[in-house]
């Protein structure tokens, strides 16, 4: 090995999905070899089977749903919401003036924190959900991409403007197609973000989700269970990442090169 | 020189930058005529202002006195009336050749095909002709200057500022990228001003070299080149290209030792 070599395609596929192997024979060993007790930790196959038992009988998928629904519905608000006034602060020192310091200021308000209020403003319906996803991630969406707008290369405005665009022109035909890839990079870090507060979301004053098993499955000590639901959430956080990894990947071809 | 003549006018236009140490004077209050047609290099040793001049005449830059006239008008912005080729790689990377070239008639609100036509044209007289659908990042950097100049070019303006465009190539590439814009504009008549710090290139390409101090920067020549066009890479080795050529090293290694000793602490 030297450093900074890069990995063959398979290689890099393989020893990925290898440390999976060596992470579950490791828990394998500690739960069957009877070095953890099964109060505190289950074993893998005990955790297969109550997950079968969860999606089958039990309405897990509709769960499963839930979460899912209010990760994208949140985000979607707070993206929706973020990109133009984060390009905007990018694009307008003024504006970013006017909004940079309290966006700083907002952004590290913990999230989670403000569960009692929004239960007390919102009630414990899907909007206290949504809402605190949108808290957690509007505002450090709106900071990075005005961040990613405002480092533009200032040599590809100059030659933007000697080709005759004014400033409409130039925002949306050097602005924002310039910084599309990194804001998309942005927002598949962001809805990793989102995942987590979602979670804490159910587990407080909710009736359905994977947080909600898992709060549920904690009154019983089925540690099976809280594992499963934990296990959904990486596999749903991992197939989404590749997914939008994809997406970024065919929209953005130029962003590719040379890398 | 007549105003009427000239396409562009420069006019006792200075420019200090202000610093923590200061006021510094990089351009003393210049004046410059170009005509209709002319190819005017501007030759100097780093940090002369030549660059600040010509950023001044596109629009980026905004004089501290004085006024740049394109058409007998006073310019107070970049315009697409005087296209720009930059040293650094300036082709927006999202784009493929065609829609850089396409960039500037675009914006004009040109329909696609006509936009095509005229990029296609240029790309065609770049020799890039194959690479319309490349992205920048697929091309050399001498192809990505050449994409740079047919987008400039088709843009269709009245003056081409070039600002040491073939400063960041290699020896062998920048002499074949000075045959073809020297080709083209031959072919097309256009007014250039370009700047450079090599002197085979200013005497090569010019038909008027115009020589920079050192900072703080004033024209200290003006001299035609008396090299009839078409101009073939041979014309490189002739009596008279040496000789103007040795007269405006003299005239630069000064200012280039004028500046060193300025800038010595």
């Amino acid at each position: 090995m030297k450093p900074l070599t890069p990995v063959a395609p398979t290689a890099r596929l393989l020893l990925g999905i290898a440390f999976f192997i060596v992470f579950v024979a490791g828990w394998s060993l500690a739960t069957f070899g009877g070095y953890v007790s099964k109060t505190f930790l289950a074993d893998p196959l005990t955790m297969v089977r109550s997950g079968y038992t969860l999606l089958a009988t039990q309405g897990f998928g509709w769960d499963i749903g839930w979460t899912v629904w209010r990760v994208f519905g949140g985000f979607m608000i707070a993206a929706v919401l973020a990109l133009p006034l984060g390009v905007a602060m990018g694009a307008y020192k003024p504006v970013e003036a006017f909004f940079e310091p309290f966006v700083s200021f907002a952004r590290y308000l913990p999230a989670s924190a403000f569960i009692p209020l929004l239960i007390l403003w919102a009630g414990i319906g899907e909007a206290q959900k949504l809402a605190l996803i949108f808290i957690g991630s509007f505002f450090q969406l709106v900071l990075m991409i005005a961040v990613i707008v405002g480092n533009t290369r200032r040599d590809l405005v100059e030659a933007a403007y000697t080709l005759g665009v004014g400033d409409r022109g130039l925002i949306r035909r050097v602005l924002i197609p310039g910084a599309a890839p990194e804001i998309a990079e942005v927002l598949r870090m962001v809805l990793g973000w989102a995942w987590t507060y979602v979670i804490v979301a159910e587990l407080i004053g909710a009736s359905s989700g994977i947080g909600h098993m898992i709060t549920d499955s904690q009154a019983l000590l089925a540690t099976d269970q809280i594992i499963f639901g934990i296990i959904v959430i990486g596999l749903i956080g991992l197939a989404s990442d590749m997914l939008f990894k994809l997406l970024n990947r065919r929209l953005f071809p130029w962003a590719q090169l040379g890398r | 020189m007549s105003d009427g003549l000239d396409v562009l006018s420069v006019r006792g236009v200075s420019r200090s930058f202000r610093s923590t140490h200061g006021e510094t004077l990089a351009l003393e209050a210049t004046d410059l005529q170009v005509a209709e047609n002319d190819f005017v290099t501007i030759l100097g040793p780093s940090g002369c202002g030549k660059s600040t001049l010509l950023r001044i005449v596109a629009g980026l830059d905004v004089p501290t006195s004085g006024e740049v006239l394109l058409d007998g008008r006073r310019i107070a912005a970049p315009g697409a009336d005087r296209g720009m080729v930059f040293q650094s790689y300036t082709l927006f990377p999202w784009l493929t050749v065609q829609d850089n070239v396409c960039f500037g008639l675009r914006e004009r609100g040109l329909p696609r095909a006509g936009q095509l036509e005229i990029a296609n044209g240029f790309i065609a007289k770049v020799g890039l002709r194959g690479f319309e659908h490349h992205f920048p990042k697929q091309l050399s950097g001498g192809m990505q200057q050449r994409t740079a100049i047919a987008r400039a070019l088709a843009n269709g303006p009245r003056i081409l500022l070039m600002d040491e465009p073939f400063g960041a190539l290699d020896h062998q590439t920048r002499e074949l990228m000075q045959e073809l814009l020297l080709g083209i504009w031959e072919a097309e008549r256009k007014t250039v001003l370009f700047v450079t710090h090599d002197i085979d290139e200013a005497v090569f390409m010019g038909s008027r070299v115009v020589v920079m101090s050192a900072r703080p920067g004033r024209i200290k020549l003006d001299r035609s080149v008396p090299i009839a066009h078409p101009r073939h890479y041979s014309v490189k080795t002739t009596p008279a290209f040496s000789a103007l050529k040795a007269e405006l090293t003299e005239q630069v290694r000064v200012e280039v030792r004028r500046g060193a000793e300025l800038s010595a602490p």
